[in-house]
């Protein structure tokens, strides 16, 4: 078999868009089955049974989405409550929402349906990646569609009032921040703004708001039809369920797929992903979720396990499960630098850390590409680092400092070596060939 | 009360207090260069990052988390020693090392911190960013460079000041503080981002390389430029009055001044009558003391009492109206005024000229009336205060005069009187909101009791404000806004007419009087007047043109005087520099004269006079106190004379906002801030 998980047990069945992604054929796919019945249950039974099912925010970070459902308060005071989808993808290698709005958009609005009902919101906000011109499109039609069926809008079949609006970003990569993403929702920069308060307490427009990932909220319904113990099944303990995964860099085909969550990340690249370039004897190192976490290096990569904890006992991450697979002809020296690059590009430029340090950090790594740098300034660097992480008001300077300590835990030698070669003015030979045919 | 624990001590503090707030209540100072309590809190420098327990295992900003009972806070642990010098090497590595240039040094913020928290060597090797200069005005000199990006400026001027004119753009490394489009900040409160900089990035451009901090002499006084009286510190070197600094006063202004308290300061050092002078020929030439006096003597004591008139200017000290009033008074002198613009009040009782609910009182408010009023213009900080309880949603306003931009949405009501007798008949949603306001306040401005058909007006408003209950148990919102920082002390004073006695307006006509008195009264058409013109004050302004002798006086900075704002509240200014020249101050040149006049005045110090001051007017022996909404027998229906009303609109008494008083008008500074305002209009019309 490849991989773990059974076809009958993918929630996301038109992922590659072979199907109708339009009302008729989402329903014929199970999408808006039996879904007034989920309805017809309390908020509350709809928050445990996705707290049962350990479901786990798939935008990165990890949390608890039931949970943080429960967090909102528990009726409507004088303020409304608003449900907001991040649909702000701009993790570098991640694009599994694409697929969902592209592919499968009624199964996110079903599931926008489901969670403001369980949050009591009776408004949503897709924030769609402005990149994504195609997706929103695409998700407007469902939308429309969805509305004249009735299934959502004022006065819906399902009883509850749910009015779903979908607002695009200018392209910025911090509007993924959730409290960035509200500021800009409001119109306002996408700065991050400082917690607490929490969007819970006071959100978007100053009210209670709930943030979620797309396939956070796309999978909920399939959840509750199917129940939380079905969903329990795959994966360890508080890292269940099934989720999407993707691989881009030096594989021989690359893509997006569902598996089971803990699934072997070997598994996942030989099964799925056909292989490292080259064998996976040419594997030099693994960035595991997105761009924003600690790389893992081969013999690491071998053993690891694709979930949250696991990742994270390695210094690393699940993230948005996206991995940048680098093969042994990577200049990984450069690879990170251009990571850096972005980082320092994207920083909103509130607050100081970030906004020296990113820029900071990535003249060094340009520096340690070439070999210039001195061998004292990758302590300096590093120091540089952490005193970015964890100072910051969102996460974008912890994003911005992982990916070098990564790189600098598993290969400082190598980057030694460069700058020794290059004081001896020798060759600096890896990934040497790719760079001039670049 | 909850309790938290700060280094190991325990504090109590009230809810709602932020971890920093805390600190500093057990004695802790927190670093800081973003945060700011009268700002919203923006905690982008990361400065104050304090370990707090329970909590995540990292320093956290304490500027903007709340502190909650039982917690701990650390603010010397080794994590957050270096987590603040981390920041400051940031801040540090695309700030210029160019402190020996930058006005800023001595008074940095940077600076100082650097001390506590840099290192002693830069890790920095790459090039350090560099920022184009954005243009803010003939008042702010920016040097972006050095910015830090706090975004304090941005705040004031997009919360306090209420004008869009500043703000942050780009992104990452590139932001920068900017004007946008490259014009001058539009607020009369603009040049108050300098002090709010932490570093030598906005700085004041008419000071600019004047001095170093440590060379100054700092004296706290008050100010003259409005009725506010707001608490300012004069920094001097030798004779030269070099710059206004705000100081705090909760009551009055907060930190906040106005640009022309700020820079008409050199307007003391420029068109100064610095000797006395008497005119000869025609033309006023310079004299000796002993010549003016002789001058002066000679035309008072060959006139009778009811041919001399005495008119006081807006920037009296009381000390000064207070020998005159004595001196002539004595001579049997009944002409006394000092309202030069004709203002109705002042014969009943006082509460009938303050501003009774205070300026701090004033944020109880939830319904304020403006009638006749500009007060960004008349009173800029006091607007900011108006705005403040806009802001927060506590008060809604409405306008009966100008419809101007006052910075803050309101109701306007109509331009002219018609409108007060509309609102009373009600109808309108502000008539009903006024009429069940828990707090109403109503702000009468010069620009209505300043008309010839003001006394119908006034009892107009005052009706009005009677029939929705401006003055009741506990509160009175009954507030007259002044513009000139002597009117209040001469109204307290009495310096007004006795009976029998010619108002400013009737003295200035022709043929009314043979000698008039004018201290240093400016504001007045002098045209018509056909009297001997004896001129005591600061400035060759209208004044002394029209003089036939001239009398040196002191300037508020070059004398102790005491003055009452329009709330009635009495401040003491004191001497920062000495008058220039031979000038003297004001009530000695009075005692001096009343020696030669043959009715020596009862006292030869300041102090002994302000003795007689006090004993004969107890109000002005209550320093920094105003009397507020104390229970009062205010009745308002005997205020003003009901009457015709003109249909001609409410216009503000200021018209040019920089150009009010002698000193301003003297200033090279506010002359480039006047022409550029009214550049700035005539290119929006």
């Amino acid at each position: 078999m490849v991989g773990i998980l059974e076809d009958k047990d993918r929630i996301f069945t038109n992922l590659y868009g072979r199907y109708d992604w339009r009302l008729e054929g989402a329903r014929a796919r199970g999408v808006w089955n039996g879904t007034a019945d989920m309805l017809s249950q309390t908020p509350e039974w709809i928050c445990d049974q996705i707290k049962a099912s350990s479901l786990r925010g798939r935008g990165g970070a990890g949390f608890p989405t039931g949970l943080k459902w429960t967090f909102m308060p528990k009726a409507i005071g004088d303020r409304p409550h608003y449900l907001v989808v991040n649909a702000d993808e701009s993790e570098p290698g991640t694009c599994k929402d694409r697929e969902i709005m592209r592919n499968d958009p009624h199964r996110l609005i079903e599931g926008c349906l489901v969670a403001s009902y369980a949050i009591r919101a009776h408004d949503c906000f897709i924030y769609i990646r402005g990149e994504y011109v195609h997706e929103r499109e695409r998700l407007e039609a469902a939308l429309i569609e969805a509305a004249q069926a009735r299934l959502i809008g004022k006065d819906n079949i399902h009883g509850w009032d749910c009015n779903i609006r979908v607002t695009h970003g200018g392209g910025a990569y911090i509007c993924g921040d959730e409290m960035a993403l509200l500021e800009s929702l409001e119109g306002k920069k996408g700065q991050p703004r400082l917690k607490p308060p929490f969007p819970a307490g006071a959100g978007v427009y100053g009210c209670p708001t709930t943030v979620n990932n797309v396939e956070s909220i796309a999978v909920t319904p399939e959840i509750l039809r199917r129940g939380a113990e079905w969903f329990l099944g795959f994966g360890r303990p508080k890292n269940s369920g099934t989720k999407l995964m993707s691989a881009s860099g030096h594989i021989n085909k690359p893509g997006v797929v569902e598996e089971a969550m803990s699934i072997p990340l070997r598994q996942l690249i030989d099964d799925h992903f056909g292989g490292v370039r080259g064998g996976w004897g040419n594997l030099k190192a693994v960035i595991p979720g997105g761009s924003s976490v600690r790389m893992i290096p081969a013999e690491e990569a071998e053993v690891a396990l694709m979930d949250f904890d696991d990742l994270g006992a390695r210094k690393s991450g699940l993230g948005t499960a996206a991995m940048i697979v680098m093969d042994k002809d990577c200049d990984i020296v450069a690879a990170i630098a251009r990571l850096s690059y972005f980082y320092k590009h994207e920083s909103c430029g509130q607050c100081t850390p970030c906004r020296e340090g990113t820029g900071w950090m990535w003249r060094i790594m340009e520096r340690m590409v070439t070999g210039e740098a001195d061998p004292k300034e990758i302590d300096m660097l590093l120091d540089v680092a952490s005193q970015v992480e964890g100072h910051t008001i969102c996460g974008l300077g912890d994003a911005a400092a992982w990916p070098i300590q990564g790189l600098f835990r598993h290969f400082r030698p190598e980057i030694e070596q460069r700058i020794a070669n290059y004081r001896s003015r020798r060759a600096n030979v890896p990934g040497a060939t790719l760079i001039a045919a670049e | 009360m909850p309790k938290a624990k700060v280094n190991g001590v325990e504090v109590e503090f009230e809810n709602g207090m932020t971890v920093l707030q805390v600190a500093e209540l057990a004695g802790q100072e927190i670093p800081r260069f973003c945060y700011h309590e009268r700002l919203s809190i923006a905690g982008n420098c990361r400065m104050c990052l304090v370990e707090v327990k329970p909590g995540p295992p990292k320093p956290q900003a304490s500027c903007a988390l709340p502190a909650a009972d039982g917690q701990e806070i650390i603010t010397d642990s080794p994590m957050v020693q270096k987590a603040r010098k981390g920041v400051m090497e940031f801040l540090l590595i695309n700030h210029p090392l160019d402190c020996p240039i930058c006005d800023q040094g001595g008074e940095c913020d940077l600076q100082d911190q650097s001390v506590g928290y840099g290192r002693d060597e830069t890790r920095y090797a790459e090039n350090k960013r560099a920022v184009e200069e954005k243009h803010m005005g003939p008042l702010i000199k920016t040097a972006m460079t050095r910015c830090i990006q706090c975004t304090r400026c941005v705040r004031f001027i997009t919360e306090i000041a209420g004008v869009p004119d500043i703000g942050l753009i780009s992104r990452g490394e590139d932001v920068e503080i900017t004007t946008y489009l490259d014009k001058a900040v539009a607020s009369e409160l603009s040049a108050n981002v300098i002090d709010l900089c932490p570093v030598g990035a906005l700085t004041s451009r008419p000071y600019a390389y004047n001095a170093r901090p440590w060379e100054l002499t700092k004296t706290e006084t008050v100010d003259v430029m409005d009725a506010l009286g707001s608490a300012i510190r004069v920094d001097a070197r030798g004779p030269a009055v070099l710059r206004v600094l705000p100081r705090v006063n909760d009551a009055v202004n907060e930190e906040w001044i106005s640009d022309k308290t700020r820079y008409a300061c050199d307007g003391l050092a420029r068109q100064r009558l610095d000797r006395p002078m008497v005119r000869r020929d025609g033309r006023l030439k310079p004299a000796s003391w002993g010549e003016a006096f002789a001058a002066v003597t000679a035309r008072l004591e060959a006139t009778a009492a009811d041919r001399i008139g005495v008119i006081a200017g807006d920037l009296q000290d009381i000390e000064s109206m207070k020998a005159a009033k004595d001196l002539f008074a004595a001579l049997g002198v009944a002409s006394l005024d000092c309202r030069q613009d004709g203002l109705v009040l002042g014969s009943g009782p006082r509460e009938s000229w303050l501003f009774n609910s205070t300026i701090e009182g004033l944020e109880q408010a939830d319904v304020i009336l403006l009638v006749g009023t500009n007060p960004r213009l008349e009173a800029p900080v006091l607007n900011a205060r108006i705005r403040k309880l806009w802001m927060a949603g506590k008060a809604r306003v409405g306008v009966i005069g100008e419809a101007a931009d006052l910075t803050y949405r309101y109701d306007h009501l109509g331009a002219g009187p018609s409108a007060i007798a509309e609102l009373a008949a009600g109808g309108s949603s502000f008539a009903d909101a006024l009429k069940g306001a828990k707090r109403p306040a109503i702000i009468v401005g010069q620009g209505a009791l300043t008309r010839s058909d003001s006394q119908a007006v006034l009892a107009a408003v005052a009706s009005l404000g009677a029939a929705v209950g401006v003055v009741r148990e506990g509160w009175n919102g009954w507030n007259v806004l002044h513009t000139a920082a002597a009117r209040v002390g001469g109204l307290d004073l009495g310096f007004t007419p006795a009976p029998g006695g010619k108002s400013a307006t009737e003295m200035t006509a022709k043929g009314a009087l043979d000698v008039l008195v004018l201290l240093g009264a400016d504001e007045l058409d002098l045209s018509q007047t056909d009297a001997f013109v004896i001129y005591l004050g600061t400035h060759g302004d209208a004044g002394a043109h029209r003089a036939d002798v001239i009398l040196p006086g002191a300037a508020y900075t070059e004398k102790n005087g005491l003055y009452a704002n329009t709330e009635g509240r009495v401040q003491r200014g004191e001497r920062a520099v000495f008058p220039k020249g031979e000038a003297k101050e004001d009530w000695s040149i009075f005692r001096a004269l009343s020696d030669l006049l043959g009715h020596r005045l009862p006292y030869d110090t300041l102090e002994q006079l302000r003795a007689k001051l006090f004993a004969e007017h107890p109000t002005f022996g209550q320093l920094d106190y105003a009397p507020g909404s104390t229970p009062t027998a205010l009745d308002l229906a005997a205020l003003g004379v009901a009457g015709a009303l003109s249909d001609a609109p409410f216009a503000s008494s200021v018209g040019a906002f920089h150009l009010t008083n002698p000193i301003a008008r003297a200033s090279v500074t506010m002359a480039e801030c006047a022409a550029l305002s009214t550049g700035l209009k005539l290119a929006a019309e």
